[in-house]
């Protein structure tokens, strides 16, 4: 590591990344408290969901002000000012997959008196392929890592094939019999909500490209 | 268009080189900021453009530096003239102890430029953004002003012998912030007719007023590029190490 001539900016700096991995992990449980509500169609904890979604929401305004801050009053440059900005933006991604995780939870609310339409098993793949994800997104974060980041990208067109299939399934089992509609459409928005957040940790590893690489790409179009 | 070609310039303070194989083109009508730590050079450089170091005893250059492809280290060289194409502007402000009108009319004078001397006065003044504020006292001293009307009314000197290339040597670094922001306002102003070269040790600045920077370390030009790349994905370790304050 080079000799800093800025320990209270690099501190500063430091701050920043922890609170984003703790944002990561609040996310994180709350994608995984999501799938287990449903599983087990659990509207109290569908509800501690949404109620703990204000955390993570305000840590993202934490955050923000936090990078805010350090750009207004300390000029940061290069590979520090790709950083704030990155994380900027990862803090914005993020607090939208937490609003994924809500989504599901509704629905779990919505459903919670009806049997699922068939046995869970992709849709918890789904959900365990996107917490991997973000965390491998987040590790490459904090390794500046823009080989993993990558990597984590062509990931979610594992999640893509798994959505299309789940869509597939479901809507053949709702041409077959008209009553099974509303629940299909429950498992669908659910499995929307983990598409939509793939993509979320899409955007994620495009940001650790560019503060590792400085260049802004779009990846998975 | 390059209004500087610089080609492989060395610069020796006596046996000491402290320009090392220094190459770049310097666009019309841009402002180009060059930084970098103290006694790396930058400064020397700025001063090989118009010459200065030749009042310095001791000095050498090697290589080339041209202005719009003339060689300005020709023996032909008319180094006044030179100068007058190539006004520099110094880090203190440096007025005459006259009035302002004549701090600004001194330079036309000596260059024989006296028809509408009024006219060429008020055009300078006018130009550096200073008019408003003197012109109902052109014959006070000029050493009544604030600093930053000072440093403007030296840049109304420059220009009252119409250059093509102003030079600025830290010109803000006795200014106050607010003095500071009208010079780079006046700078952003001035590049529609000049090309100008500022030197200066506050990275902020340059990141704000340039449109190419250029990092010296050590006697040498590490790295050359559009601002905003250069602040944001410097190529080269030495310039991201030395703009986030990092040194390995």
């Amino acid at each position: 590591m080079a000799h800093s001539l800025r320990p209270a900016f690099d501190r500063e700096l430091s701050k920043i990344r922890d609170n984003l991995l703790r944002m990561g992990s609040l996310v994180d449980a709350a994608i995984e408290r999501s799938v287990e509500s449903l599983k087990n169609r659990d509207a109290a904890m569908a509800r501690q969901i949404i109620q703990d979604d204000a955390v993570i929401n305000d840590l993202r305004f934490t955050i923000e002000e936090e990078c805010l801050t350090l750009i207004a009053t300390q000029q940061p440059a290069a590979g520090d000012l790709r950083m704030v900005v990155a994380a900027m933006n990862i803090v914005n991604d993020m607090e939208r997959m937490g609003d994924h995780a809500t989504g599901i939870a509704k629905t779990v609310i919505r459903m919670s008196d009806q049997p699922l339409l068939k046995p869970l098993i992709d849709i918890p793949r789904m959900a365990n392929l996107a917490r991997d994800m973000l965390k491998r997104s987040l590790d490459a974060f904090i390794a500046r890592d823009a080989v993993a980041a990558r990597a984590v990208a062509a990931q979610d067109d594992d999640i893509d094939h798994l959505y299309k299939a789940i869509f597939d399934e479901l809507l053949a089992i709702m041409a077959q019999d008209p009553n099974t509609i509303p629940r299909g459409t429950y498992l669908l928005w659910c499995a929307h909500n983990l598409e939509r957040i793939g993509d979320r940790v899409t955007n994620i590893a495009e940001r650790v490209i560019f503060m590792t690489t400085g260049t802004m790409k779009e990846l998975n179009v | 268009m390059a209004k500087f070609s610089v080609e492989h310039l060395d610069f020796y303070y006596g046996p000491k080189r402290t320009l090392l194989d220094v190459s770049m083109e310097i666009s019309e009508r841009e402002i180009t900021a060059l930084i970098g730590p103290s006694g790396c050079g930058k400064s020397t450089f700025l001063r090989c453009l118009n010459r200065m170091n030749d009042t310095i005893d001791g000095t050498r250059v090697v290589g080339k530096i041209a202005l719009e492809g003339q060689d300005i280290y020709a023996p032909q060289v008319d180094v006044a003239d030179l100068r007058r194409r190539v006004g520099l502007v110094f880090q203190k402000p440096n007025p005459f102890p006259k009035s302002i009108f004549e701090n600004v009319a001194f330079g036309p004078r000596v260059l024989g430029l006296t028809r509408d001397l009024n006219e060429r006065v008020e055009q300078s003044l006018r130009g550096a953004a200073l008019w408003d504020e003197v012109k109902d006292h052109l014959h006070e001293s000029a050493l009544g002003l604030s600093l930053g009307q000072q440093q403007r009314l030296c840049i109304a000197r420059v220009l009252a012998v119409e250059p093509e290339v102003i030079l600025m040597d830290e010109p803000c670094s006795a200014l106050d912030p607010i003095a500071t922001l009208s010079i780079e306002e006046l700078m952003r102003e001035l590049k529609e007719r000049y090309t100008i070269v500022i030197v200066t040790h506050n990275m902020q600045q340059a990141a704000r007023v340039s449109d190419r920077a250029g990092l010296f370390w050590l006697g040498e030009l590490v790295e050359f590029d559009l601002t905003g790349k250069l602040f944001t994905r410097p190529a080269n370790e030495v310039t991201e190490s030395y703009i986030t304050g990092r040194f390995g």
